[in-house]
């Protein structure tokens, strides 16, 4: 790991929006992962925005294929290196329409084969390079633009896919969720899972100001809130057993809601007890199950 | 080493030979029991390769991808549903200029689900950018594979290519095939040099997006390497020919068309029934020819227009049908004679499986000389009404 | 010109799209308040904050597209924005 580096093995002059939490994910995964690192990337925002031809800001060998396939190019690549005695680490990155929907067959084959590669989802809860769409990522009541807010909708009418569960459920080793908003955290994390072998995924939280409605200076700011109110949970589990949780003085989930454009129907024209009180619920649940919660000495 | 043996079990042993190192496997009618042979292989250790069970035809193509990418020779095989499910792979595989090499067990898409032979599956990816080779039996679909591989991996087309043989009028049935040995095969294909690949030492980004300023370029060039393949192939299939006396360096073949007045056109195994039907009709004094397509794609219309220059009529047997126009075969056929006076007439046949004989071709024939063309051949009476 | 095959490039041409043309705001570095903790660094999505001899952060202005993350996360107060000259 390099922290002294400026752009490191991710070059300047990509395209993302400024304040992208994305872009840092790519930043920093690649700063632990090092040089001998192949990429194999879905389409989407991170794709888009770094390989406009004959532009690339990547520094490392990267594939992109298609959008839903980037766990069985990765399968193969693998195995290609495997025949040829080759020790290059392999990351397969994709959003979270990429990983938790279009890509779950190929995604759920390449963890039941146990490869040794790692998965990193950069969950920024919706398809964001096509226009903000709701995807299996996308949280309880976030307005999208295929799940609006309106007068008979308070918008994404499902919770989260618990797919860190899932593929822990597969069989992998190791299975975490991190967020950019504590950027040493998920480069450990990234460093542990590239030198676990087998199967490995990281869930790493990556507000995005464009799509959900907050100025790009704040993408930090909102990951922390996401976190200290139980709507996001950082934890690591080692063979489908939680072994470390990131505990914190939970705040009300209104602290983050309020923050994001996606939410503003909770809040204008009027507050809407019953759904902020629904969204607390699933906090409290978070809470509960992993034992987030610092207990103050009163 | 001449052999008795099953289709799909000398395709299976000649693509073990060509030493693929990954090889990404699912089942499907009539294709399986090529996997299941290199399975075997594997598991004894008579070859040597990573072999990945995944979990879709989708995922196989994709693994076979990130492979090739990553500098390795590759192989699958599909036929049918599993081909159509793979679609937009096979046009990343072409555009991203990847020398994957599948079989096709060539079976009839759904729906209706037929698991029965005809054509429809691979034709339907005439557009992709894939090579087309087509096998009249067992023996030039086992050959049809070192070809194969040699064309795709010649830095000169340095395109995918699909090997063609019929499902189960080829894949399940018995012939004698002349085996080559590991070694004969080493000396006709070398070890995979691949013209660029995902390396730690040398990065390079794969698969980029290419906006309007840059698309059309990228198309233009697949196109001239699809058609340097027409002089490429021929090249490959001399130097097979020298090493091992079967000569497959003619884009098209044909077969007694020195003097013919009707040429019959048609591609894969219904050219060794035409060839029989052909000396029947010869020994009853019907001047009959066939004019054999071994590449589909490219498709080779300056050979087509030479070989038919000299015919009365061309009677194309389509084992396949473009719905809504006509057959593939004739639709090219037509265009590779276009300004020529000769009637080309179309004949759909043999869909689904649906025996074709030696009485049907001459049948064919004569629909042909009595200029009854553009038609489904032999269909039952219910639809006709 | 030849075109990368099956489209394909490599590192260094993203440097040609010189983002800080994008800039609203800049922000300057106070380096007296700095303690060179290399938080803006670590959080700046263009990776375009190098260090100086002594440590200290230096900006890209070619590349900045003023989102402002560094100046938001600095904990000592040693980056401010300022709306752009032009």
């Amino acid at each position: 790991m390099n922290d002294k580096a400026a752009c490191g093995l991710f070059d300047s002059g990509h395209r993302a929006c400024g304040g992208c939490g994305a872009a840092m994910a790519a930043r920093l995964m690649l700063d632990a992962a090092g040089k001998d690192t192949i990429i194999v990337s879905s389409t989407g925002c991170m794709e888009v925005f770094s390989t406009p031809y004959p532009e690339t800001a990547w520094k490392v060998p990267w594939i992109h294929s298609l959008f839903e396939n980037n766990s069985a190019v990765a399968s193969g690549i693998v195995a290609a290196l495997a025949k040829q005695g080759r020790k290059e680490k392999v990351i397969a990155i994709g959003g979270d329409g990429a990983t938790f929907d279009i890509g779950i067959l190929c995604l759920s084959g390449a963890f039941e084969r146990g490869h040794d590669f790692t998965y990193i989802c950069y969950d920024n809860e919706a398809y964001m390079n096509t226009g903000i769409q709701r995807s299996g990522a996308t949280p309880y009541d976030a307005s999208t633009t295929t799940s609006p807010a309106g007068s008979c909708s308070f918008g994404n009418k499902r919770p989260k896919k618990d797919l860190p569960m899932i593929l822990a459920a597969h069989g992998a080793p190791y299975v975490a969720t991190a967020s950019i908003a504590y950027p040493p955290d998920f480069k450990k994390k990234v460093e542990k899972a590239v030198n676990t072998p087998g199967p490995c995924y990281i869930q790493v939280h990556a507000p995005c100001c464009t799509g959900w409605g907050f100025e790009g200076e704040k993408t930090i700011a909102v990951g922390k809130l996401a976190i200290e109110t139980g709507l996001w949970v950082n934890y690591e589990m080692e063979n489908g057993v939680v072994t470390k949780v990131k505990k914190v003085v939970r705040k009300p989930v209104e602290d983050y809601l309020i923050e994001q454009k996606r939410f503003r129907h909770l809040f204008k024209p009027k507050k809407n007890e019953a759904e902020i009180a629904k969204i607390q619920a699933l906090a409290d649940r978070n809470a509960e199950k992993f034992g987030i919660d610092i207990k103050l000495k009163t | 080493m001449l052999q008795i043996t099953e289709g799909s079990l000398a395709v299976a042993d000649a693509v073990g030979k060509c030493r693929p190192q990954v090889i990404a496997a699912y089942p499907i009618t009539p294709q399986t029991h090529i996997v299941e042979a290199l399975a075997e292989m594997v598991a004894n250790c008579t070859i040597d390769a990573e072999y990945i069970t995944v979990e879709s035809e989708f995922s196989a193509l994709s693994a076979c991808l990130g492979a090739s990418a990553a500098g390795s020779r590759v192989y699958s095989a599909t036929t049918s549903q599993g081909l159509a499910l793979m679609f937009e792979v096979c046009f990343n595989c072409a555009g991203m200029r990847l020398p994957v090499v599948m079989t096709i067990a060539n079976r009839a898409m759904g729906a209706p689900l037929s698991i029965w032979n005809d054509q429809q599956d691979s034709i339907s990816l005439r557009d992709s950018g894939w090579l087309q080779f087509y096998a009249e039996d067992n023996q030039e679909a086992t050959d049809l594979h070192y070809l194969a591989y040699r064309v795709s991996e010649d830095h000169r087309v340095l395109l995918p290519s699909f090997v063609c043989f019929d499902g189960f009028i080829l894949s399940h049935t018995y012939e004698p095939v002349d085996i080559l040995s590991q070694e004969e095969a080493d000396r006709y294909l070398p070890r995979f040099r691949p013209f660029q690949r995902l390396d730690a030492d040398d990065p390079i980004s794969f698969g980029l997006f290419a906006a309007p300023d840059y698309y059309m370029e990228f198309r233009y060039e697949i196109d001239q390497a699809a058609k340097k393949a027409l002089s490429v192939f021929p090249e490959a299939g001399r130097e097979f020919a020298e090493l091992f006396g079967r000569d497959y360096s003619g884009l098209v073949e044909s077969y007694r068309m020195e003097d013919a007045d009707c040429a019959l056109v048609a591609m894969g195994s219904l050219c060794g029934t035409v060839k029989d039907a052909i000396d029947d009709m010869r020994d009853a004094g019907r001047k009959v020819g066939l004019l054999k397509i071994r590449t589909f794609r490219p498709f080779p219309a300056e050979e087509v227009k030479k070989a038919l220059s000299g015919v009365s009529r061309v009677a194309v047997l389509d084992k396949n049908i473009s719905l809504g126009s006509k057959g593939a075969v004739a639709l090219e056929v037509k265009d590779a004679l276009y300004g020529s006076q000769i009637p080309v007439h179309d004949y759909i046949i043999g869909l689904g499986g649906r025996d074709v004989q030696k009485k049907d071709i001459a049948r064919v024939v004569t629909l042909a000389e009595e200029g009854k063309g553009d038609l489904y051949y032999g269909l039952r009476e219910e639809v006709l009404k | 010109m030849a075109l990368g095959t099956g489209c394909t490039a490599r590192p260094g041409k993203s440097r040609n799209n010189r983002t800080g043309s994008w800039r609203v705001f800049r922000p300057a570095f106070i380096h007296e308040r700095c303690t060179s903790c290399g938080m803006c660094r670590i959080v700046c999505p263009e990776g375009c904050i190098g260090e100086n001899e002594e440590g200290l952060p230096v900006p890209d202005y070619d590349y900045c597209k003023g989102c402002g993350l560094c100046a938001e996360e600095c904990p000592s107060e040693a980056v401010e924005m300022k709306k752009e000259e032009k």
